[in-house]
């Protein structure tokens, strides 16, 4: 099949110099990745003092923006800008201007007259973070728009993986569930195979999207698939996002059945992780969620850390060439 | 069936130019000479008399364009377009007549509608307009519109475009009256169950991205259903936007067998793929969506095989606070009448990928004969529409430059190449750069 050039290179628009934002795992390289991880694990150190707040972002504003309900991802955004001494104010959908129909381009100008330094958002639609970083000058970091990208999550997942394991390169993962609808197994799909992680999709016919082994990874609808993985990440059943009638899989009692993550299901030892909020009983049984095996609890503590560092490596020399040693002089 | 403000045909020279018409077969440096709004000569060194001169040197001249798809958004929508706001457009885009579609506010569903819309445009079209009405009132896809008493007001044809006829007892119904009009049914293909809240192709991208795809199959399904009615009910009939592969191949066999179908297919999909929506960007959305390169290439195929004979902008205006929110939340469309041709020559046939004179037909003779308009034809005897083009012309698209009241266009900030200087509609210089 003969090959068509979109347009004439000499045509091509002038590329305008990269903004330093945070919005989806295709802004990031594996270096990035290693220094990102790196700086927090640093900062877990700090974290181990008595004093645990840093000086580091002091006088720096950031700005959380929720659309969506969350607890983990907001909670930790705001601890983690607490931590660094940076001061931070959070807007929710409900209560603000946005009950009054007011635009997502309008309330991002209206904060963006604040000069933030950096805007945390998440927003129920595909790139709302990019539409922000348009219209203000502060540095958006995207904490979960709709289905597509839920970049710091996979940071913190990645470092979950990097503690248990000790490694990232080569290690097997197999996410189960619903990937249809999954802002973090997109994530998560690209940052394991950035960092040369084997993945293998698992689930329902209709929840593993067409075309999805482009990015990198295998799929199957045979739960037996599990038991191969290091690690078994298993996802939430976003019921939310579930259309009326599209029947994606006759109901959740069969999903349970046939794809549930039950100790029946795993090796032992196996390590199993789950984004939250859990639906017991649902993708995840609760003997399997209370498990000594389960990392859940890691994962919301590496997610203060992680965020930290995503705050502290836009802020300071921004994602392309942080040094960890100056970050060590800090801690 | 087309419609027009008043004014005087003029008397026009058009000097020197490369005179390129595909059907007629001319193709050489000539002068053109208007006389009255009609052509009286082709040759070399003709005498100007009092008549106005185009200098065409170093420019090519051909029939001027004929769009079949075109949103004017009147009535209801005229902070986005108007009659007049879109002929001048379509004006600058070197077209000398276009086909208005019916999903208005109000629908055009009755002869009072169809009729308050021909009046405003003999008072304010600058170029000839036609309207389609809708093949079911309000396109609500329930029960067919008067279509007799709507061709006889002068509809140019019946389309519900924007929604499918989804029931296909009603569709057989549609082609079956549809006959006694002697006008086309224009069809957009979509079975709802399968695009259901789809935002862009099913594919690798739409996977990535996490948008709800909008599979081929949902075009294709439909477009086998509408041919397999049109060869049982021995109908012609013509499939508006093709973005599939599978669709183009369905038409190919169905015209194999005799049916007699039209398709058009719009610039977006031809110079694009589902890769452009990794931008995010809510001028690149559309229905149907961008679809794959293997698409984009069947499409260019069957356009340079003639299966696909006419080329439509779908120029669908929208205003600009509704296109600045995220991709999901914005509506379906683009503009387009005003890049239309740079758009294809920078993207098509500047790479090679088709030849000039099969745009110039497909864009020109193509559609007319899909809806039976008179073709522009540069020969001696034909009403003067005629295009001037600059192919050597080089410049960025910016909002600035649009005469459409809305700038939710695909190409802005792009760089093109080829530029319409000079169009002359209906015997009248309608635009001069």
């Amino acid at each position: 099949m003969a090959e068509i050039r979109v347009m004439r290179e000499d045509l091509r628009p002038p590329a305008s110099p990269p903004k330093r934002h945070f919005i989806s795992i295709n802004d990031v390289t594996r270096d990035d990745v290693e220094r990102l991880l790196a700086t927090a694990r640093t900062f877990e150190r700090s974290l181990e003092r008595e004093v645990k707040k840093l000086p580091t972002l002091k006088g720096r504003l950031v700005i959380n923006v929720f659309y969506e309900s969350s607890t983990r991802t907001s909670s930790s955004f705001e601890l983690a800008s607490k931590r660094l001494s940076a001061d931070t104010m959070s807007i929710k959908s409900s209560g603000s201007s946005v009950d009054k129909g007011e635009s997502l381009k309008d309330t991002a100008i209206t904060l963006g007259a604040y000069d933030p330094d950096v805007i945390v958002i998440r927003h129920p639609q595909i790139g709302a973070p990019n539409l922000v970083a348009r219209v203000t000058d502060a540095h958006v970091v995207n904490a979960g728009d709709g289905k597509h990208q839920h970049p710091t999550q996979a940071l913190l997942d990645l470092y979950t993986m990097r503690e248990a394991f000790g490694r990232l390169d080569g290690l097997h993962a197999a996410i189960v569930g619903d990937v249809l609808h999954s802002r973090v197994a997109r994530s998560l799909i690209q940052a394991l195979a950035l960092m040369g992680a084997r993945v293998a999709l698992v689930g329902p016919p209709a929840l593993l999207p067409r075309g999805v082994e482009a990015m990198g990874c295998e799929t199957t609808t045979d739960i037996g698939a599990i038991a191969g993985a290091d690690v078994v990440y298993v996802l939430r059943m976003q019921r939310e996002r579930m259309q009326e009638g599209a029947n994606h899989v006759p109901s959740l009692r069969e999903y349970t059945a046939r794809w549930g993550v039950t100790p029946e299901r795993l090796r032992p030892g196996q390590k199993v992780m789950h984004p939250g909020p859990m639906n017991r009983g649902v993708e995840i049984d609760a003997r399997v969620a209370d498990h000594a095996d389960a990392l859940i609890e890691t994962q919301v503590r590496a997610g203060l850390v992680t965020r930290m560092a995503v705050l502290y490596d836009l802020l300071t020399s921004g994602p392309i060439g942080v040094k960890t040693d100056s970050v060590l002089e800090v801690a | 069936m087309l419609f027009v403000k008043t004014g005087a045909p003029e008397n026009i020279v058009v000097r020197g130019a490369r005179v390129l018409d595909p059907v007629e077969g001319v193709d050489g440096v000539l002068d053109v000479r208007v006389d009255n709004g009609v052509i009286a000569a082709l040759g070399t060194e003709l005498d100007t008399n009092s008549h106005r001169v185009v200098e065409g040197d170093g420019l090519v001249l051909a029939p001027a364009f004929v769009d079949p798809h075109v949103h004017l958004r009147t009535p209801g929508r005229e902070d986005e377009e108007t009659v007049a706001s879109g002929t001048a457009a379509a004006a600058a885009g070197g077209y000398c007549a276009i086909l208005a579609m019916p999903n208005t506010d109000p629908v055009v569903d009755s002869a009072a509608t169809l009729g308050a819309l021909i009046e405003t445009a003999r008072a304010e079209a600058e170029i000839p307009v036609g309207f389609l009405a809708a093949i079911t009132k309000a396109q609500s896809g329930s029960e067919l519109t008067e279509m007799a008493e709507l061709a006889d007001t002068g509809a140019a044809g019946f389309s519900d475009d924007g929604v499918p006829v989804s029931s296909p007892g009603l569709m057989r119904r549609a082609l079956q009256y549809g006959a006694v009009t002697g006008r086309r049914i224009a069809l957009h293909c979509e079975e709802t169950t399968l695009s259901r809240d789809g935002q862009m192709h099913e594919g690798e991208v739409s996977a990535e991205l996490g948008f709800t795809g909008y599979p081929s199959v949902a075009e294709s399904l439909m477009v086998e259903r509408d041919l397999a009615l049109a060869a049982y009910e021995r109908q012609p009939l013509h499939l508006l936007h093709l973005s599939a592969w599978e669709s183009v191949q369905a038409l190919r066999r169905a015209r194999a067998d005799g049916v007699a179908a039209t398709a058009e297919v719009t610039p977006h999909h031809l110079c694009l793929t589902d890769e452009a929506v990794r931008s995010l960007e809510p001028n690149v959305k559309m229905n149907p969506p961008l679809r794959s390169a293997t698409d984009r290439l069947a499409l260019i195929a069957g356009l340079k095989d003639g299966v696909i004979s006419a080329i439509a902008t779908d120029h669908a205006p929208h205003a600009r606070h509704e296109k600045e929110v995220p991709f999901e939340a914005a509506p379906f469309g683009v503009t387009g009448l005003e890049t239309a041709f740079a758009a294809l020559y920078t993207y098509l046939v500047e790479p090679g990928l088709v030849p000039l004179e099969i745009i110039l037909e497909r864009m020109s003779a193509g559609p007319a004969r899909a809806y039976g308009l008179d073709e522009p034809r540069i020969a001696v005897g034909k009403p003067a529409n005629l295009v001037l083009l600059d192919l050597q012309a080089s410049y960025r698209v910016s909002e600035d430059r649009f005469r459409s009241r809305s700038v939710n266009s695909w190409l802005l900030g792009e760089a093109l190449r080829g530029a319409v200087r000079t169009t002359v509609a209906a015997g009248r210089v309608v635009f001069a750069a």
